[in-house]
């Protein structure tokens, strides 16, 4: 491993702001917070998954991956990132290394011959480039040809180093940021600042999401200046260090950029989410706080507290509706952690029953805020493997999964709805009305006539009545699908007990806390 | 014959092919009690996991030796016994198949050597079959990867024998299944093998794991598949159907281990080659006739011809896939007098390409696809799901073929094989035309509109 990549991911370790990694001893600090991965055990994306995740939704970047197929060929145009622009992003580019690449060390002027195509193409304003395994294996000096190709054409082009190897995903979305610090960000100036500038950083704009909380913003009048990543501009994050608060959305995956930004250039950030609605209330009440910190005008708090009583009023209201449809029904939830809680919260107002909730990726002060909110630790747990997911769920433990994609087919093969709430899903719920539109998922989920039909018996599971008469038994076998007919009896003389349609009802979340948690994080890629 | 090219440029856009080791995995899940491990870094494997996932819609059991910088380095024979360690411990698969990846191919490593080591000490793993396929991903595609991976069986687990005391079961035939078939297509031509009386052992039988169904329980490994046992009676059989040129390493190899003669279907969608199939299929079971039903639905694809050629005929399509579905596809729509004035393929390893019924047939990506469809005023796109921006910008119907198909539902059900798929193909083709709404007008044809005195202005009503 080049040395500045190691420097680099030892520095990205030592995260100050971080709350795991400051209850650490300085030893532990050193170690970094990789885990060792176990072979058969594995599931996570890695770093280059990382990197990318959290800039493609820059949107009118060239990104272009320095990598055999594996890397772009399988993953590209995977994500519900939305752009309200170009749609450059979506372009999978690869250099698409082959073996003579590879064996004959072609690598880094194919990158570069790869590099102009890309420009004269499509003109983008920046090309990304990054790094994966194999180049990185055979010492292909990515910075080196995006220094001479930037110098060449003119585009900037940045390096994205984070070889899928070093790490996980969530490395990789930190090396992604500090590419950003070391490159982009700082480079180009806004025509105007305004004190009601903001930064936003690390939110996806997953279906649109952030479209959901800006009409809240615009009514502020608070200006999205800078942002990473959310249907992002380049020179977006390029002027980010011009912006007088950072706000770090759902994530701590780009936590070295807002402090580096606060660092470098005195923006102060703080952390909040738009899932649920007291959380954002929340993250608008300590933006306005912040931005009058920094100059804005102290009318901004009133007209914010009268945004979200209004807000808060109608939301309400509409969700209301909701709440014979859904009340009482058992709801379990398996997410990333820390970003549920308000939603958690929002749940049981309305009735539902949380019967667990998974704390794998929470830090402690996190898990602290679900005893909060659950009274209990009760349903707190870790890693949940597949097959006791689904025993539970089979067994009636809840009446509805809330979960990753992964865990989708767990849920639906148990003949249990779901609702989707990561990365990938195809419907946006953030900010006030996104709550609305989570409640109604669910309820399209949970009443859907189709469940009592698909667990319902089958035509066999019942006794025919006595129809009388005799029929000769059949002989032989199957022309077609050539299973034996053998032993099988026209009319059955058993009597099956009745199945029946209703599920069995087991004791609500019991024992999800002695669920022993799986090695594997199934749900983490 | 078609003349390959290889656009010169360093710069792909838009992938058409997916990975090698993505297409091994695959092969792998349609064995029974399978996990397919990847052995690499954690990373490839959870790409190609959604990747599956987003097609199938179904959870799909893959694995990785997770290889990382010092491993690689090293050598990665320790992780290998682990995963298999482990593997066994959390899901008791009973067939284990590694594909290599990039990153350990760059490395360069003995990994069968290795493995018959590490086989011999541990006899523990005895009752998982383990088998290992080379697969970097910088070499080839997912059908090169898929081939890799049955070769890879047949060498582990179809025994060697004597001819002396070989005991041949004249009913019981090999099919094996190239890259291009789905589910329902392995099941629409297992269907036709049974019509005529002989049993086959399917080689792999995505049809049973992969076909979307709800089990009564929840396993880590494929849910369905070629049975091991069954792989090892393949030796009692009396020939090979191998469908897909890209099958016929595997089938010579059946046959230096078997002695039973084998066959290659280039493609089986069209009325000459299942006609070819069927041939073949009476010889096999000995008999001058064919059973009604298929004869029925010769005649059925022969009504469908009838009435779909006047759609199919002249129309210009282009088409891009891995080479054995590029064969089977462009040449049934040439064969009802269409153009295919875009073809565009994965990789050459395969030497059907050349019989694509094309002038030119690119191994190149969907940039090249959607830049030589523009250019050559296709009609209709024929490709994965991703060539649906390609799609989108030209203003082009899309027919999806090949892997993957994310964003649609029901990729499993597919079926453009045998009388009665192919059938279904043309229908389909058809439809897509009929359902361009071109109006003519004059200009079209050069003359001027009607003046637009002639039209009649409504008033609006002033009372
Ligand atoms: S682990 Fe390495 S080779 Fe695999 S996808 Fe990630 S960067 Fe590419």
């Amino acid at each position: 491993m080049a040395d500045a990549l190691k420097n680099k991911i030892a520095d990205v370790f030592d995260e100050p702001a971080c709350g795991t990694n400051v209850s650490k001893s300085e030893q532990q600090r050193k170690k970094g917070c990789a885990k060792p991965l176990t072979p058969g055990a594995a599931a996570g994306g890695c770093a280059f998954d990382g990197a990318k995740i959290a800039l493609q939704p820059i949107v009118d970047v060239a990104h272009l991956v320095h990598a055999p197929l594996a890397c772009e060929g399988n993953g590209w145009d995977n994500r519900g990132a939305a752009s309200s622009g170009s749609e450059r992003y979506r372009t999978g580019f690869t250099t698409d290394l082959t073996e003579l690449d590879i064996v004959m060390g072609y690598g880094e002027k194919k990158l570069f011959r790869a590099i102009r195509e890309v420009i004269g193409v499509e003109q983008p304003p920046a090309v990304f480039v990054y790094s994966t395994c194999v180049p990185a294996l055979i010492g292909d000096d990515i910075d080196a040809v995006c220094k001479a190709a930037t110098a060449k054409f003119g585009t900037p082009c940045i390096p994205i180093n984070a070889p899928g190897y070093v790490g996980s995903k969530n490395l990789g979305n930190k090396l992604a940021g500090e590419a950003m610090l070391d490159h982009v960000i700082g480079t180009l100036e806004p025509e105007e600042c305004t004190p009601y500038d903001i930064n936003i950083v690390g939110d996806y704009n997953l279906s649109g999401e952030l479209w959901q909380v800006k009409p809240l913003l615009d009514r502020l009048g608070i200006r999205i200046l800078g942002s990473m990543s959310a249907d992002a501009r380049y020179r977006q994050v390029a002027m980010m260090h011009r912006a007088k608060v950072t706000m770090m959305v759902c994530s701590k995956a780009l936590i070295n950029v807002a402090r580096k930004l606060e660092e470098r250039h005195g923006i102060p950030f703080f952390e909040g989410s738009f899932y649920g609605i007291s959380d954002t209330s929340d993250a608008l009440r300590t933006m306005c706080r912040m931005l009058v910190e920094r100059g804005a005008d102290e009318d901004l708090l009133d007209r914010c507290e009268t945004l979200i009583a209004e807000e808060e009023a109608k939301i309400w209201a509409e969700l209301n509706a909701y709440r014979p449809k859904v009340e009482g029904k058992k709801v379990l939830l398996y997410t990333g952690g820390h970003k549920s809680w308000s939603v958690v919260a929002a749940l049981q107002e309305l009735g539902m029953e949380v019967i667990g909730t998974s704390v794998r990726k929470a830090t402690e002060e996190d898990k602290e805020r679900v005893k909060e909110i659950m009274q209990t630790d009760a349903h707190m747990f870790d890693n949940m493997a597949p097959k006791d997911m689904y025993r539970l769920l089979k067994e009636a433990g809840a009446d509805v999964l809330m979960s990753g994609g992964r865990s989708q087919f767990v849920a639906l093969k148990a003949k249990v709805p779901w609702v989707d709430v990561n990365q990938e899903k195809h419907e946006p719920y953030a900010g006030y009305m996104g709550m609305l539109d989570l409640v109604r998922a669910i309820d399209r989920a949970l009443n859907n006539p189709m469940w009592a039909d698909l667990r319902g018996p089958a035509p066999w599971d019942e006794p025919l009545p006595d129809l009388g008469g005799y029929v000769p038994p059949l002989r032989g076998t199957c022309p077609v699908t050539n299973a034996s007919t053998e032993g099988a009896t026209p009319i059955p003389s058993v009597r099956v007990t009745q199945a029946s349609a209703e599920r069995p009802n087991a004791a609500a979340g019991e024992g999800i806390g002695s669920f022993v948690s799986s090695q594997t994080d199934f749900e983490d890629c | 014959m078609a003349k390959l090219t290889h656009p010169k440029r360093a710069l792909s856009t838009n992938p058409l092919k997916s990975s090698a080791p993505l297409g091994a995995a695959l092969a792998y899940l349609g064995i029974e009690g399978a996990v397919p491990l990847f052995h690499g870094s954690q990373g490839c494997t959870a790409f190609a996991m959604v990747h599956l996932v987003r097609h199938f819609k179904e959870a799909v059991p893959l694995q990785t030796t997770a290889m990382n910088e010092v491993s690689t380095i090293l050598g990665g024979a320790e992780q290998i016994e682990e995963a298999i360690e482990n593997l066994r411990k959390k899901s008791n698969p009973r067939f284990i198949g590694i594909a290599s990846t990039a990153l350990t191919e760059t490395r360069g490593e003995d990994v069968v050597g290795e493995l018959r080591e590490i086989v011999t000490r541990r006899t523990d793993f005895a009752d998982t079959a383990i088998v290992y396929a080379s697969t970097p991903d910088f070499a080839g595609g997912l059908e090169d990867g898929w081939a890799r991976a049955v070769e890879a069986i047949v060498e582990t687990l179809v025994p060697s024998i004597d001819p002396v005391f070989k005991s041949t079961n004249p009913r019981q035939v090999n099919l094996l299944c190239g890259s291009a078939l789905t589910p329902a297509e392995i099941e629409e031509i297992v269907r036709l093998i049974r019509a005529f009386g002989l049993e086959p052992i399917v080689l792999p039988d995505l049809s049973s794991s992969l076909d979307g169904h709800v089990s009564e329980n929840w396993a880590g490994t494929s849910l369905g598949g070629t049975r091991l046992d069954d792989i090892g009676r393949m030796v009692e059989s009396a020939f090979t159907l191998a469908i897909g040129e890209s099958m016929r390493p595997a089938a010579k190899l059946i046959e230096d281990r078997t002695f039973a003669p084998y066959r290659i279907f280039q493609s089986v969608t069209g009325l000459k080659p299942v006609d070819a199939l069927v041939r073949t299929l009476m010889g096999l079971s000995g008999q001058q006739d064919a059973p009604p039903s298929v004869k029925r639905d010769r005649a059925r694809l022969i009504d469908a011809s009838l009435d779909a050629h006047f759609h199919i005929g002249g129309l210009k399509v282009a088409v891009a896939a891995d080479p054995d579905l590029l064969f089977a596809l462009s040449s049934c729509l040439s064969g009802l007098g269409a153009e295919i004035v875009t073809a565009v393929t994965t990789t050459t390893a395969n030497g059907i390409t050349e019989r694509v019924p094309a002038e030119e047939v690119v191994v190149g990506d969907l940039g090249d696809f959607e830049h030589l469809a523009s250019g050559t005023g296709a009609q209709l796109l024929v490709t994965h799901a991703h060539g649906r921006h390609a799609a989108h910008r030209l203003h082009l119907p899309l027919l999806r073929a090949g892997f993957p198909i994310n964003d649609r539902l029901g990729a499993q059900d597919i079926c453009r094989v045998g009388y009665r798929g192919t059938r279904a193909f043309l229908y389909e083709i058809a439809n897509i035309v009929l359902a361009q709404h071109h109006r003519a007008k004059p200009e079209d044809f050069g003359a001027a509109p009607i003046p637009e005195e002639f039209e009649h202005v409504p008033q609006i009503a002033t009372h």
